[in-house]
C-alpha cells in the first residue's frame, strides 16, 4: 500500500432545517404519517410554480461565509434531468454552471479546498422490501432542501475524510442550519476514490461509493476501496470507472449495476425560477449575524483561558456545551475570591469535561443537569480546597437533585474538608511528635515515609483533611531543621 | 450540423420516448434543420454577452419560510393509479 497514494474527493449532502421546502410552502418536517407533507410542487403536478424559499438563500450563504467561500451575487437553478419513481417531476431543481457558493476551504488540521455549495432539492424515499411485486413510495422528503457541499480531490486517506465530515457536521450545527444526523439523513456522503504512484502522478481512474450513512461507515468503505483498487493495479488491471455502493452488512464495496448508472442529466436552467440574487447588504447582514465559530474558539480557548488544546477541542465540539462551558467561567470569575483566569477555566473545564459531560452521556434528553451558577459554585467550593476531588463527585450527583448552592449542600452532608492551616497544624505538630523513629528515617532519606504521617493526619480529621495541603504541611514541618 | 437518427434515438431514450424508423428519419432532418438555422447565432460575436438564461426580467423571487395548509394524503394519492395504505405504489424497480 505504501506504493500508492489515495485520492479522495467528497460530495457531502446537508439537509436543512427549514419549516417548509426549498421550492412549495409543505412542512420540511421529518418523521411525518408517508405523504402527509406533500402539495401538488412537491409532488410535481404540471401547472404548478415552484418559488424559491428565502430561508434556503441565507442558510447556503451562511455556510458559504463560514467556509470562507465567494458569494455568487447570481446564481442559477438548474433542472437535473433522470427518470426514478422518487423524483415525480421527472427532473431535480439544483444548481449547474452558476453555484451560490465557489472556491472556500475548510481546515482539518490541512486546508482541504471546496469546489462548491449549491442548492438542491431532495428526492422522495422508495421502499423496495415492504411488498415482493411492487415499490412504495413516500413523497414527505419531496422538495426538501439540500446544501451540497463538492471538495477538490484534496483527502488523501479515509481517516481524514471522516475528520473533514466530522468538521462539516460541527460547522452546519453551529451555524443552526441542519442537525447534521447521518443517522437520519440530514448529512449524506458520496466519495470519489482513486488511487496513483506518486503523488505528482496524473490522478487515477475514480470509483464514487454511494451509501455510507455514518463516519465509521465512511472510513470503512473508502479503506475498503483503497484496497481493492490497490489489489487491481498489483494484478497489473485497470481500475473501471464505476458507482460502488457500500454493504454495512458484509463490509464490502460492490458495482452497483450498470443499469443505473450511465447518467445524462440534460442540465438546464430552471425557466420557472429567476437567478438568486445575493446583494452585498444581504451578504454583510448575515456575516453579522454568524456565531463564533469552532475553529475561532479552539484558539481563543487556547491562547487566552490556557486551556490544554485537548480540553478547547472537547469543549468546543459542540456550541450549548462550549456556551455552557463559558457561562460557568463567567459565573466563577465573579464570585468573590476567584483566582486567576487560567486557573478558573480549568477548573471550569475540569467540571463541564468530567462531571457535566458524564451526566449528558447518561441522559442526553435532560439537557444540563445543574445550571452555570451553581456549577461556578461547585468550582469555587473545589479551588478553595474546602472539598476534595472525590468529594465533589458525590456533591455534583447531590446538587442534580437537590436544591442549594454547592455549599449548602457540602455542609448538609458534612462532605466539606478542612484545609485551613489554622486547624490543620496542631494535628500535624502532634503526629510529627509522636512518631519521632519515623521522622528520623524520613530525615536520613526514607521520603516515601511522608505516606504515613499523611495517613495519621487524615485519621485525626476522620478522613475529612484536605490530603494536599497536609502533604504541604507536613513536608514543610519534616524539611525543616530538627530543633 | 447534422443530427443523425443515432443521436435522435439516444435522446428519445433518454427522455422515454419510441419512434418509428420513419419518424427517427424525419426527426433527424428537423432537428438538423433547426440547428442549421441556430448556427446563423454564430456568425455573431457574442464573446462580450452575458447567457441569457431567463426570458423574463425577475431576479431575487422568494417566498419567507412559512408552512401552509395543503393537500391531505388522501387527496395526493387519489390521482395516482395504484396506492397501498399511505403510499404510492410502483412498479418494482429494482430486484
Amino acid at each position: 500500500m505504501a506504493s500508492y497514494e489515495t485520492v479522495i474527493g467528497l460530495e457531502v449532502h446537508c439537509q436543512l432545517q427549514t419549516h417548509s421546502k426549498a421550492f412549495s410552502p409543505d412542512s420540511a418536517a421529518f418523521g411525518a404519517r408517508p405523504n402527509h407533507h406533500v402539495d401538488p410542487v412537491s409532488l410535481g403536478h404540471p401547472g404548478t410554480l415552484p418559488v424559491l424559499n428565502r430561508r434556503v438563500v441565507d442558510f447556503a450563504v451562511r455556510l458559504g461565509l463560514a467556509t470562507h467561500s465567494r458569494i455568487a451575487p447570481r446564481s442559477v437553478l438548474a433542472r437535473k434531468h433522470y427518470f426514478y419513481p422518487d423524483l415525480p417531476k421527472g427532473y431535480q431543481i439544483s444548481q449547474f454552471e452558476d453555484p451560490i457558493c465557489t472556491g472556500g476551504y475548510v481546515d482539518i488540521g490541512r486546508r482541504i479546498r471546496l469546489t462548491r455549495i449549491h442548492i438542491e432539492e431532495d428526492a422522495g424515499k422508495s421502499l423496495h422490501d415492504q411488498d415482493p411485486e411492487s415499490t412504495l413510495l413516500d413523497l414527505n422528503r419531496c422538495g426538501v432542501p439540500l446544501l451540497e457541499i463538492v471538495t477538490e480531490p484534496d483527502l488523501r486517506s479515509a481517516r481524514e475524510a471522516s475528520l473533514f465530515l466530522q468538521k462539516v457536521r460541527q460547522l452546519v450545527r453551529y451555524l443552526g442550519i441542519s442537525d447534521g444526523n447521518m443517522e437520519e439523513g440530514s448529512l449524506r456522503c458520496d466519495a470519489n476514490v482513486s488511487i496513483r504512484k506518486a503523488s505528482r502522478a496524473p490522478l487515477g481512474v475514480k470509483t464514487e461509493i454511494k451509501n455510507m450513512n455514518s463516519f465509521r461507515h465512511v472510513e470503512r468503505a473508502i479503506e475498503y476501496e483503497v484496497a481493492r483498487q490497490v489489489c487491481v493495479a498489483k494484478a497489473g488491471g485497470t481500475t473501471r470507472e464505476q458507482t460502488m455502493l457500500w454493504d454495512p452488512i458484509r463490509q464490502e464495496t460492490r458495482p452497483m449495476r450498470s443499469k443505473e448508472q450511465a447518467h445524462d442529466y440534460r442540465y438546464f436552467p430552471d425557466p420557472d425560477l429567476p437567478p438568486i440574487v445575493v446583494t452585498p447588504e444581504a451578504c454583510a447582514a448575515i456575516k453579522a449575524t454568524l456565531p463564533e465559530l469552532p475553529d475561532a474558539r479552539h484558539t481563543r480557548y487556547v491562547t487566552d483561558l490556557g486551556l490544554p488544546a485537548y480540553d478547547a477541542g472537547v469543549l468546543t465540539d459542540e456550541r450549548p456545551l462550549a456556551d455552557y462551558f463559558e457561562a460557568v467561567l463567567a459565573a466563577l470569575l465573579a464570585l468573590d475570591g476567584a483566582p486567576g483566569v487560567h486557573a478558573c477555566a480549568k477548573a471550569a473545564s475540569n467540571l463541564v469535561m468530567g462531571d457535566v459531560l458524564r451526566a449528558l452521556k447518561a441522559n442526553p434528553s435532560a439537557g444540563f443537569p445543574v445550571s452555570a451558577q451553581r456549577l461556578a459554585s461547585l468550582a469555587h467550593l473545589r479551588m478553595s480546597g474546602a472539598i476534595s476531588s472525590s468529594g465533589v463527585q458525590e456533591l455534583f450527583m447531590l446538587m442534580m437533585t437537590q436544591k442549594g448552592t454547592a455549599k449548602e449542600i457540602a455542609m448538609r452532608h458534612n462532605l466539606l474538608q478542612v484545609s485551613d492551616d489554622a486547624a490543620l497544624i496542631p494535628v500535624v505538630a502532634q503526629v510529627l511528635a509522636a512518631n519521632p523513629m519515623q521522622v528520623e528515617q524520613y530525615r536520613s532519606g526514607k521520603k516515601s515515609i511522608i505516606g504515613f504521617f499523611i495517613g495519621q493526619v487524615m485519621h485525626g480529621f476522620e478522613g475529612s483533611a484536605d490530603p494536599k495541603r497536609v502533604r504541604v504541611l507536613l513536608s514543610k514541618a519534616l524539611d525543616s531543621p530538627a530543633p | 450540423m447534422t443530427v443523425s437518427v443515432e443521436q435522435v434515438r439516444y435522446i428519445a431514450r433518454l427522455a422515454r420516448l419510441a419512434f418509428s424508423p420513419e419518424e427517427e428519419r424525419e426527426l433527424a432532418e428537423e432537428m438538423s434543420a433547426i440547428l442549421g438555422y441556430m448556427q446563423t447565432l454564430d456568425e455573431l460575436d457574442t464573446s462580450d454577452v452575458m447567457p441569457m438564461t431567463h426570458v423574463l426580467d425577475l431576479a431575487g423571487v422568494v417566498r419567507e419560510d412559512v408552512v401552509q395548509p395543503s393537500i391531505t394524503a388522501e387527496e395526493a394519492l387519489r390521482n395516482a393509479p395504484d396506492s397501498c395504505g399511505d403510499y404510492f405504489r410502483v412498479p418494482k424497480v429494482i430486484d
